[in-house]
């Protein structure tokens, strides 16, 4: 078995928050607190979870946009976390970004051609001609045609910026594409567009995604593996079809039972979980989520579960599963 | 016999701008039943929030007015109807929610204030009765502690429970039809299926029509029973959820069924519509959908095909059902 290309181990990003005249900190937010996964070459890792569960917060920790405040990042077998800025630029070649919105990630000042040659500058990768070139050949590539490069951002449809924003990403000819909810500004037809074109740049050039997104239909269309966050921790990590066939976290189950089905004919029950996610600044002691579980038990109130290895080698941090007996109760 | 309450015939819609006229919504006619849940579905800019704004009387104008068409409630033309008579029907007989339940939502006065407010300008009731039936209001939107939450400013609640609050004061004058438009897609989906479990109870226990404006088609399916899809500015297809899912007619429809990934099955490839929606008022001549058809015949750019069928109406020559067809994409 090689390294995983990828490896986050404990990742954290406290918040602190100051309140009086002396600044005094009062509280933190918790807003990544724990959080270890690997992602291999050439696969796609999902992280789905609702708004505030802190998995933008993750990727952009990866990249560091985010300064961590604890754990440990590995990219092919570099401490990203103790990188200079200077080593750091340069690992930027090989880990991009794609963020959500596309009205908001382009300058709108420059021309479409600047906005994706910019990257390449930056590394100082070939001559002006060779980068021309280049630009011209990214902007097929993605769908788009080369006299595109002399416009500018506003004469695109959101499509066709995140096309845009694709072809900047792949211009240093990255191993890893972190996508921050690439698609979830568009319209279905659009979206399907994108997702598709996704997949053929993915065959293409062996990219690796960490796929970043809160529409759970999305990421197991597009994913190897899933990982679930709540509330800044995951919940489970599976392969994708194991994890959509038989979820097994409380958490998961719920969310996926939430998500409305396009078949009028479709009779699954449906969990609805009660109240709102708590606060990331006074989270529930113990398991996190046991205040709206509808299997919380005692231990779920006191010690906050790890996330374990399963038989079918799935990671789920959720006390049911303890011991095999709860297991099944909870299997329904 | 189901009798309809609010229907909207040839409905025409234009924005003036410098540019000139820009048609939004451009000849929609459809009928809202007593008591059912109506779904109007399409991309942005199709023109659904502009149709529903058009009922309400809440287009801003200028640049916005109906140029032509009528909406008739209970009967009555309500289309170019004076602003007095509007303001007796909004709230009293046809509400409205929003999709953003924060910006609908005055910051600096409490929940008590506001709901109060919406009961007072319809029933002139003594205090005593107008708290307790803001708090019978609370209670019914499913909202936990309503007594403290009179008191309480909208920053100190989540997404979820504002949309309750504003759903509450939408009803609070047993409207016979509640627009709602787009007023899950802020939340997320725990809180989405929270939301749409107590619509679709409200208007089990209260018989309040629902005309349930979105673009998401997992939520048409799970909640409404008929459905109206709109591109560009007109219906292209109509009729029962279960015939326009399983057999969809129109191929807009049929392609942005095929579209969704699907959550209980890995396809290997979406497929997709190509191109774009178009500018309104870009597409002169033939059906509007025609430039990314995968179907397009010649007759399709000459001339527009008319909303036809009964029960399950569709706009498009081909009149036949293409799921077999389709089904050999997948």
């Amino acid at each position: 078995m090689t390294d995983p290309l990828l490896k986050v181990e404990n990742l954290k990003k406290y918040y602190p928050v100051k309140n009086g005249i002396l600044g005094k900190v009062t509280e933190t937010v918790r807003a990544v607190d724990g959080v270890s996964f690997s992602v291999n070459e050439g696969e796609t890792l999902g992280i789905v979870g609702e708004s505030g569960c802190g998995k933008s917060t993750t990727g952009r920790m990866i990249m560091r946009l985010i300064e961590p405040t604890e754990g440990k990042v590995t990219f092919e077998g570099k401490e990203v976390l103790n990188l200079s800025r200077q080593e750091m630029r340069r690992l930027r070649k090989d880990i991009q970004m794609i963020f959500q919105d596309p009205y908001a990630s382009l300058n709108p000042r420059h021309t479409v051609g600047r906005i994706i040659e910019e990257p390449m500058i930056v590394h100082r990768l070939g001559n002006r001609k060779e980068r021309k070139q280049r630009v011209e050949e990214l902007l097929e590539l993605v769908g788009l045609s080369a006299y595109h490069a002399k416009r500018y951002p506003h004469q695109f449809s959101g499509g066709q910026r995140q096309r845009i924003g694709i072809a900047r990403a792949l211009a240093v000819r990255p191993k890893l594409i972190i996508a921050d909810e690439p698609v979830s500004a568009l319209d279905v037809s659009v979206q399907s567009q994108v997702l598709n074109l996704l997949q053929d740049l993915q065959e293409k050039f062996h990219l690796t995604y960490i796929f970043i997104a809160h529409d759970l239909s999305v990421v197991r269309h597009i994913s190897n593996r899933v990982g679930v966050m709540y509330l800044g921790k995951m919940v489970e990590i599976s392969d994708s079809e194991t994890l959509y066939e038989h979820p097994q976290h409380p958490y998961t189950k719920a969310l996926m039972s939430a998500v409305p089905i396009p078949d009028p004919d479709n009779k699954t029950e449906r969990i609805i979980l009660p109240g709102d996610v708590p606060s990331p600044a006074h989270p529930p002691e113990g398991c996190t989520f046991h205040d709206r579980c509808p299997f919380a038990m005692d231990i779920c109130k006191m010690e906050r579960p790890r996330l374990k290895k399963m038989e079918d080698g799935r990671l789920v941090a959720c006390h049911l599963f303890d011991d095999r007996q709860t297991a099944d109760v909870a299997g329904q | 016999m189901n009798r309809s309450i609010l229907q909207v015939e040839g409905l025409k819609t234009s924005f003036f701008t410098d540019d000139g006229e820009v048609p939004a919504v451009d000849g929609v006619d459809f009928s809202v039943e007593e008591g059912e849940i109506l779904g109007i579905v399409g991309e942005s800019g199709c023109g659904k929030s502009v149709t529903s704004l058009s009922i309400m009387g809440l287009l801003p104008s200028p640049p916005g007015k109906i140029v032509g068409g009528h909406i008739y409630y209970k009967g009555k033309d309500i289309s170019h109807a004076k602003e007095a008579v509007m303001r007796k029907l909004r709230g009293n007989e046809i509400s409205m929610i929003f999709q953003e339940p924060m910006t609908s939502l005055n910051p600096v006065f409490t929940i008590g204030d506001q709901l109060i407010e919406a009961i007072r300008l319809h029933n002139r009731l003594p205090k005593k009765e107008l708290v307790s039936r803001a708090i019978e209001l609370l209670k019914l939107v499913g909202l936990p502690r309503a007594k403290e939450m009179l008191s309480q400013y909208p920053h100190e609640l989540s997404g979820g429970m504002r949309q309750r609050v504003m759903i509450a004061m939408a009803m609070s004058c047993n409207p016979k039809v509640l627009i709602a438009d787009e007023p899950t897609t802020a939340l997320d989906v725990t809180i989405q299926a929270q939301i749409l479990d107590l619509m679709v109870r409200l208007n089990r226990e209260t018989k309040t029509a629902i005309l349930l404006i979105t673009h998401d088609l997992g939520v048409v399916a799970q909640v409404c029973k008929r459905v109206v899809v709109m591109y560009a500015g007109k219906v292209v297809e109509e009729g029962k959820v279960k015939d326009i899912f399983n057999h969809p007619k129109h191929p807009y429809t049929e392609g942005l069924i095929r579209s969704i990934p699907d959550l209980r099955s890995k396809k290997a490839r979406l497929y997709s519509i190509k191109g774009s929606v178009p500018k309104p008022g870009t597409i002169k001549k033939g059906c509007l959908f025609a430039p990314r058809c995968e179907y397009v015949m010649d007759q399709c750019r000459e001339r527009e095909p008319e909303l036809t069928g009964t029960g399950h109406k569709s706009r498009c020559f081909l009149s036949h059902d293409r799921l077999e067809r389709s089904s050999a994409y997948d």
